[in-house]
């Protein structure tokens, strides 16, 4: 069959098309000129028009982390490309799969420093899965197809494909997708069996077993998380999971722990610390979850399940590594536990429940109330009650204390509706991110829990969502400081607080207004649900702004460099002091 | 005992597609990452299908040296990575074009080293020879060292190739 001959701004177009692609993120400038012009003719693919290339990126992520689909961004060369690499690296450290189209100047110009030019695939590549510069448009269906098909398989992540204008002028044959197999890339999604049976037996003879999961699960797809909650239940087990973990397993399971790692639950990290097996799926024992390495569960026997075979022994040593897809690895292992039917040890399995609801008894996300003035921590927990009746709750966050209030004191039951930037850790994700999952789910309440410092970031995101009409809601949390930065400085540079107090911050009631929204602000806890009812039911954007205790520090935390078994609980631990009944923190 | 900080060295080998930017993936991982090169060659293979062989010479903890390999493999376009450090036996081997200059009882020393180290003259003036010679590492920097004394100017070295014994391919 003689394949179709066209532009190739026209097969970039239709490849979209065919990959099932309806919304897309960008900014035009000189070099994807002819990709615009044809997107100026369809109306198939929407486009959302961003207020810089970094806020398409985000955007796109928001819209492919809540919707499981690929997102899409287009940028023009030199700064459109430059400006997008921060939401590549993002993308890349949280597994986020994207294919960023970028414009290039014409193939003969290249290397010529010409106006807007710069090496993008040569910037790109380290904070890529994969990029292409595409030189034929020959190649260039090809090449589409290719970079859908990296992005979304495997351990996911953004693939950038440059094209020079020539490309996007020029003819060549259009593909289907259907036509194309990568030469290749084919990841092992199919754990071995013998490990699997291996992994089985060594849970089935757990004394003190936890689950520690992560990102990976909620990549895998919706039914790893319905796997991972069957397994659980079936065991019996204790489950944590990581930041990006949240909602793979429902918060709101008595076997939940919380969340583990620098600010995660006493509980959580104890049974870390104590465990004799750990399950690890989906995770990869980041530093912030580990702790100090050498004091990191240094009596368990671990089983670790990843897509990525880099990520297994990266940072611990595990007694059993699972190469393969999460959701396959866990029907497996169901499976496997089913044919053997296996047991537990009850009575050890009890005295371990006994011993995690000893730790729990702590209640280490306790905090003081004051009538006076509105905690973060009650903020936050007033949001979550206030929507958890609801049925389609989305949250970003940007980054810093409020992110890791959000990620304690919000409960997720579903996986898909917690978006938040956890291993690049990128002030200014949040909003542009709400925006892109306001975009996938056009009903849903989305709600972009901020602080405001991270807001000022990418700011300007406002207008777009200005321009779609979309209801997304901008909760700030707001003390003035950049919290996680002065808290640091509390803890480790005695208290200098050195460029970490916002001055001069606009009035976000009025920006609000400004920017075609709704401005609301809590300045007293009597004012707060209040204003968290009145956000919920306007149905335009939203920013509330939420004045909180300017000197609230984030706890329980490990220190940098400290064990899971190492705690700081409160804000009376800060001289190491021993904890005691009067240093927790108490409603 | 096993000593996990124990630092080996490994040779890998590396099929990869031959396309723009795959060399540079590769080096931009071990700069990125840390690692350590020893040395590294590279060249087209096979023309027909556009395939490559990269053999790099690297050194690391047991648990780095296995971080490269899965890293390694995580790049898109490489094909297969094999440690030929301990998958059996392999033999390994370097060249280097070393230009010695001197006069009188230095370059006929110089050329009695080379017939001893088997090396060949390859280019000849009335005071200067460049030595072609092929082996493993150690031989090469024993030749170069004993050159030292007697007028070594220039050497220029292909880094490693490695391939395993046996009737097995990689």
């Amino acid at each position: 069959m003689a394949y179709e001959q066209m532009t190739g701004a026209k097969i970039l177009i239709r490849a979209l098309i065919d990959q099932g692609v309806t919304d897309v993120f960008g900014y035009p400038g000189g070099a994807i000129l002819p990709v615009y012009d044809e997107l100026h003719q369809q109306n198939q693919i929407r486009h959302i028009l961003v207020r810089q290339e970094g806020g398409a990126v985000h955007g796109a992520e928001g819209y492919a982390r809540s919707s499981g689909q690929v997102g899409v961004v287009i940028v023009t060369s030199g700064p459109g490309a430059t400006n997008a690499v921060t939401g590549l690296a993002d993308a890349l450290m949280d597994s986020v799969p994207l294919v960023c189209f970028s414009g290039q100047v014409p193939t003969h110009l290249i290397g010529n420093d010409a106006f807007q030019e710069c090496d993008t695939t040569g910037i790109t590549r380290p904070v890529t899965k994969h990029n292409y510069l595409v030189k034929k448009t020959e190649d260039l269906a090809r090449t589409i197809h290719e970079a859908f098909y990296v992005a979304r398989s495997g351990r996911p992540g953004p693939v950038l494909v440059d094209l020079p204008k020539d490309v996007q002028l020029g003819t060549g044959a259009y593909m289907p997708p259907e036509d194309i197999s990568h030469k290749t890339y084919r990841p092992v999604v199919k754990g071995k069996a013998t490990d699997i049976e291996r992994a089985v037996e060594l849970m089935a003879g757990a004394k003190r077993p936890i689950f520690y999961c992560g990102g990976g699960v909620i990549n895998s797809g919706p039914r790893a998380s319905e796997l991972l909650t069957r397994l659980v239940r079936m065991t019996g087990y204790p489950t944590t999971l990581t930041l990006m973990g949240l909602g793979a397993f429902p918060a709101s399971d008595p076997q939940f722990l919380g969340m583990l790692g620098m600010h995660g639950t006493y509980e959580a990290n104890m049974a870390m610390h104590d465990c004799d097996v750990m399950i690890a799926i989906g995770s990869r024992f980041d530093d912030r979850v580990t702790g100090r390495l050498d004091a990191f569960s240094p009596g368990s026997k671990k089983i670790h399940v990843d897509i990525d075979p880099s990520s297994i022994n990266k940072n611990v040593m595990v007694d059993i590594g699972i190469v393969g897809d999460v959701a396959n690895v866990l029907e497996d292992m169901i499976a496997a536990w089913e044919r053997r039917k296996a047991t537990p040890d009850r009575r050890a399995l009890d005295d371990w429940w006994q011993q995690i609801n000893a730790w729990r008894a702590r209640k280490c996300l306790n905090f003081l109330q004051d009538p006076k003035v509105i905690k973060p921590q009650q903020a936050i927990r007033r949001l979550y009650e206030l929507t958890r009746d609801r049925d389609e709750v989305f949250i970003t966050t940007e980054v810093g204390q409020h992110q890791m209030w959000a990620a304690q004191h919000f409960g997720f039951d579903k996986p898909n509706r917690w978006m938040t930037s956890g291993g690049l850790g990128t002030m200014g994700y949040g909003l542009p991110s709400a925006m892109g999952v306001q975009l996938a789910h056009p009903g849903a309440l989305v709600v972009d829990i901020a602080g405001e410092a991270s807001i000022m970031m990418n700011i300007q995101e406002m207008s777009t969502i200005a321009q779609y009409q979309l209801p997304v809601k901008v909760f700030i949390l707001n003390n003035e400081y950049m919290g996680m930065v002065r808290q640091w400085q509390e803890l480790l540079h005695g208290s200098r607080y050195s460029q970490s107090y916002m001055a001069s911050l606009p009035d976000f009631v009025k920006l609000a207004d400004a920017f075609g929204g709704v401005g609301l602000r809590a300045e007293r806890p009597d004012q707060l649900d209040d204003v968290i009812r009145e956000m919920i039911e306007t149905p335009r954007c939203v920013i509330a702004d939420i004045l909180v205790d300017k000197a609230e520090n984030c706890f329980p935390m490990i220190p940098s460099g400290a064990a899971h078994n190492e705690m700081l609980m409160g804000p009376a631990d800060k001289a190491e002091q021993p904890i005691s009944e009067n240093g927790m923190v108490l409603v | 005992m096993y000593d996990s900080n124990l630092v080996e060295k490994h040779t890998i080998a590396v099929l990869v597609d031959n396309e723009p930017g795959v060399l540079a993936r590769v080096i931009g991982l071990f700069s990125g990452r840390g690692y350590n090169i020893e040395s590294l060659t590279v060249a087209e293979t096979d023309p027909s299908c556009r395939r490559s062989r990269i053999t790099i010479v690297t050194s690391g903890t047991p648990m780095i040296i296995e971080q490269i390999k899965a890293q390694l493999n995580r790049l898109v376009p490489v094909h297969k990575v094999s440690d030929l450090t301990v998958e059996g036996e392999y033999v390994d081997r370097e060249m280097a074009l070393i230009k010695v200059r001197g006069k009188g009882e230095h370059r006929v020393e110089a050329l009695r080293i080379a017939d001893i180290f088997r090396a060949r003259v390859v280019d000849s003036t009335n005071e200067s020879f460049v030595f072609e010679i092929v082996g493993k590492t150690g031989k090469l920097d024993a030749f170069i060292k004993l050159m030292q004394a007697l007028g070594l100017v220039d050497v220029a070295r292909t880094g490693v190739v490695a391939i395993g014994r046996g009737v097995d391919a990689l």
